[in-house]
């Protein structure tokens, strides 16, 4: 590759240099941010196509079900299909995309300071490869066998030998070479790219939570790779790897070496896809944290023990996994032992919960729309965090394990918990990106229904869990007699699913809306304390700021006793 | 305007980014491979005793020791390229980046005649776990070395090693960043040898 | 790296190359008569752990330049091998302590 030396100047980027193949991280940020937000809104429909199915089981799927064959209505593999499909892009596709990719290439440089990341062309290549990872995983709903099938969690034997699961794998690769390469970049610009004065104490919540979201990705992610290679491996080279001897498929006894552990894939897979849930809310807990202090005019209360927290939740999600297969012969030992630093894991987690709420107290709260989005995070992420707990404890696990109080669960700490805090961050900083602000009408009128409708699909999910309703059932648990009480609520939550749909147009409408006729924002509209607010909005291509930024104050100086304003930049002496 | 500490160091930390860097994803490389041995240790516990070391006894001892003095030869070339560089002897460089590249290919021609040998004898990845993760294991390495060594070529062919002429301490910290790749593919194998061959 | 590597402590480099070239050869060939020795299996496994541990502390140390390396990096390794060593031993713990079913 070249030097780093630009010997080009800037001015006389074209179209492809300066909007496709651009290695300017503000622009690489709105990449990932415009890309991430079509795969979530496309996870969603995936998802209302199957809550049709569950609440109206015998009746066609309205305007798409011609794509399901000639009755209009979900064959169970097609249904399988959407769901380890919803469950793959929401994940994968969508949210860590947007909380990583975007808002922590959009905001980590200007927030410490910096012109952009320390290593803007390898950027632009994880971005790229998340696209073609992204690419790949979307052509398998138009591979003569149909997309992948076995759950995001793709278990082997199943996985092995069922269809769709080759071109997932591959698209795996893709992502996972995109994160490894995108959370490296991430930490060395914290590292290394803080402007004078930054010292560590001084960065803001979001970047911290975004310095040990990095570190988790960077660590946990390489044995799913090795993990998926193997899958790999026995699907097109015939290895046993995940397959035990004498397995029968069919009637017939597989013809493969054996001696393979299907246990084995689910150590590999949950060593990364535990911590990848914390990947999925550090940011969040970031993004709340920022707003949080500016709309109460106070710092966090207890930010160094958020700090502290964030670091030890991400020490610590390496060493629970396993609680995650409570139900799979483990022996007392090692149940004892995960169930054990399960519990640990919740405590950072609550004094992160409790600070925040704390925060609240005595502050002079604007009730603006990132506010209103932050704060019904709260008790969301709360309910969310709450009914982990059972789940974490083997003796309760046992009973509702594999049903839908686990959707419900981490359904409330992903949708009304991270992706409330996502549309927070939006709001909050589009005048930034944009140079606009949004509209308060419109963004009540998403944050209200969205939040009603949230709880809609998911607080009787749990219900449903309790009374047995195991998940991933394409009859939505009808052929059960245990489930008989509780199916009546699955008109429930679709009818919540649809309006919650509906009530993501008012958000659409206003990024449009705003991005052409929004009223200008200024440099500092939400009068905030961060380095990024330093920025001219939107900040300079390339460089960012006009001005030589140094750094004088810690990140939350509000309400300072004898200041002349109710806050005071980190950049202003 | 840069990013800056590219050939300077940061005062604080005193780390270039690139090393910094480099550091961070041979981190990532450690737990990639270290995914790969726990489930070398799951499997083996997981066949027949004395399984793996009956189907260990297929691969050749010599072949891959021959090989482990060929690749730890290869880092020696590797660093005493980058320490020619640091005592800008430019052409000492070019032997030596030579020497490693002609390494890394009796390497890979080694690799090659012990898997096509296997191959003749019908032995392949499914014929055991063992051969399994054998395959797996060696043929990952010898992706990172392929992948190495294309980096090397460019390094060594003019295109571009002609940034010597321009910048010769971004040159050197470049040599340095992909030495210390090599290493770490070179301590793999230093792992691999053992664990496969002789265990 | 700036350049407060002198020509001289380069030679001293290169001095420290070559001696840690010759012991890597000799251990490599350590490790496989090793392996003829008559020990029990985990005896072997552990011997051939040993002479690996220090043939790549070798490489580390000395080709990789960590003996003289910034704590950052250190800090950063000593994390990655401490999930290294819970990657490897959780799941083989887990395996073990198995209920048979």
């Amino acid at each position: 590759m070249s030097s780093n030396s630009h010997s080009h100047d800037h001015h006389d980027e074209n179209f492809i240099q300066k909007y496709i193949f651009s290695v300017d991280h503000k622009v690489i940020g709105i990449q990932y941010g415009i890309t991430s937000l079509l795969f979530l809104l496309f996870g969603f429909s995936l998802m209302a196509i199957m809550r049709w199915q569950l609440a109206y089981p015998d009746t066609a799927v309205p305007i798409v079900g011609f794509l399901f064959g000639e009755s209009g209505t979900l064959a169970p593999e097609q249904y399988n299909s959407l769901g380890a499909m919803h469950g793959t892009i929401m994940i994968f596709l969508g949210v860590v995309p947007l909380a990583v990719g975007a808002f922590g290439n959009y905001l980590v440089p200007l927030q410490i300071g910096a012109i952009d990341m320390a290593f803007p062309k390898l950027n632009a290549a994880s971005y790229w490869s998340y696209f073609v990872g992204g690419v790949i995983m979307m052509s398998s709903f138009f591979m003569p066998e149909g997309a992948a099938r076995s759950g995001w969690t793709s278990y082997p034997p199943l996985s092995i030998f069922e269809n769709g699961q080759t071109v997932w794998l591959i698209s795996m690769i893709f992502l996972i070479t995109s994160s490894l390469l995108g959370s490296m970049n991430i930490i060395v610009t914290i590292v290394q790219l803080r402007a004078p004065g930054l010292t560590w104490m001084r960065l803001s919540i979001f970047v911290w939570a975004q310095f040990v979201t990095s570190f988790l990705l960077v660590l946990a992610f390489p044995p799913l790779e090795a993990a998926a290679i193997l899958q790999l491996m026995d699907r097109v080279a015939g290895t046993s790897f995940f397959l035990p001897s004498g397995l029968v498929l069919s009637g017939e006894i597989v013809d493969v070496a054996g001696y393979g552990s299907p246990l084995l894939w689910q150590h590999l897979f949950w060593f990364l896809a535990h911590p990848e849930v914390y990947v999925l809310i550090l940011p969040a807990l970031g993004i709340v944290g920022e707003i949080l202090a500016n709309n109460t005019r106070k710092p966090i209360w207890g930010f160094k023990s958020v700090v502290y927290s964030m670091i030890f939740l991400g020490f610590c999600s390496f060493i629970v996994w396993a609680h995650h297969m409570f139900l799979t012969g483990m022996g007392q030992a090692m149940s004892a032992f995960f169930q054990t630093t399960t519990m640990i894991i919740s405590i950072p987690s609550v004094v992160i919960l409790t600070s925040y709420f704390l925060s609240l107290w005595g502050g002079s709260i604007r009730f603006n729309t990132p506010m209103l989005f932050a704060l019904a995070f709260l008790p969301m992420f709360g309910i969310g965090g709450l009914t982990g707990l059972p789940l974490g404890l083997a003796a309760s696990d046992i009973y509702l394990h594999d049903t839908y109080y686990v959707i419900g669960h981490f359904h409330y700490v992903v949708a009304p918990g991270t992706i409330f805090a996502l549309f927070a961050g939006i709001y909050y900083w589009f005048p930034k990106i944009t140079g606009k602000k949004m509209n308060e009408m419109l963004g009540k009128l998403h944050f209200w229904p969205s939040l009603l409708f949230m709880n809609g699909i998911f607080m009787p999910m749990f219900i449903q869990g309790l009374a047995g309703v195991s998940r991933r059932l394409a009859d939505g648990g009808e052929s059960y007699a245990h489930a008989s009480g509780v199916l009546h609520l699955n008109e429930f939550m679709t009818t919540s699913a649809f309006l919650l749909g509906i009530a993501q147009i008012p958000f659409i409408i206003n990024i449009i809306m705003s991005l052409f006729s929004g009223e200008k924002a200024g440099r500092n509209p939400w009068d905030a304390t961060t380095v990024e607010w330093a920025a001219p909005s939107p900040p300079l291509p390339h460089v960012n700021f006009d001005s030589e930024i140094e750094v004088y104050h810690s990140s939350y100086e509000y309400s300072v006793p004898d200041a002349k304003k109710d806050f005071t930049p980190q950049t202003e002496k | 305007m840069e990013v800056p500490y590219i050939i300077k160091e940061r005062e604080d930390t005193g780390l270039i980014n690139s090393k910094l860097g480099i550091w961070i994803f041979l981190a990532s490389e450690i737990m990639l491979f270290g995914g790969l041995f726990s489930a070398y240790i799951f499997l083996r516990l997981a066949a027949p005793p004395g399984d793996f070391a009956r189907w260990a006894s297929e691969l050749s001892v010599p072949l891959a020791t021959v090989n482990t003095l060929v690749l730890i030869s290869s880092s020696v070339s590797m660093v005493m390229a980058w320490a020619s560089l640091k005592l800008k002897d430019f052409p000492k460089y070019k032997m030596y980046m030579g020497i490693t590249l002609l390494c890394s290919f009796i390497f890979l021609v080694i690799k090659y005649f012990e898997y096509t040998s296997k191959f003749s004898h019908h032995i392949y990845p499914s014929s055991s776990t063992f051969m399994a993760i054998y395959f797996t294991l060696t043929g990952l390495h010898g992706i990172h070395i392929i992948g190495g060594m294309i980096v090397m070529i460019y390094f060594w062919l003019p295109i571009g090693a002609k940034m010597w002429d321009s910048q010769p301490e971004l040159f050197t910290n470049r040599v340095e960043v992909l030495g210390l790749y090599w290493h770490f593919v070179d301590l793999v194998w230093i792992f691999l040898f053992p664990v496969l061959y002789l265990l | 790296m700036s350049d407060d590597h002198s020509t001289e402590s380069i030679q001293e480099h290169i001095r420290v190359y070559i001696m840690v070239f010759g012991a890597l050869a000799v251990l490599t060939v350590v490790t496989v008569l090793a392996s003829y020795l008559e020990v029990s299996t985990s005896e072997g496994i552990f011997l051939a752990l040993i002479i690996a541990s220090v043939k790549a502390s070798l490489v580390a140390g000395y080709f990789m330049h960590l003996i003289s390396e910034k704590n950052t990096i250190i800090w950063i390794l000593v994390l990655t091998v401490v999930f290294f060593f819970i990657m490897l031993f959780l799941p083989l713990i887990s395996y073990t302590d198995q209920v048979n079913i």
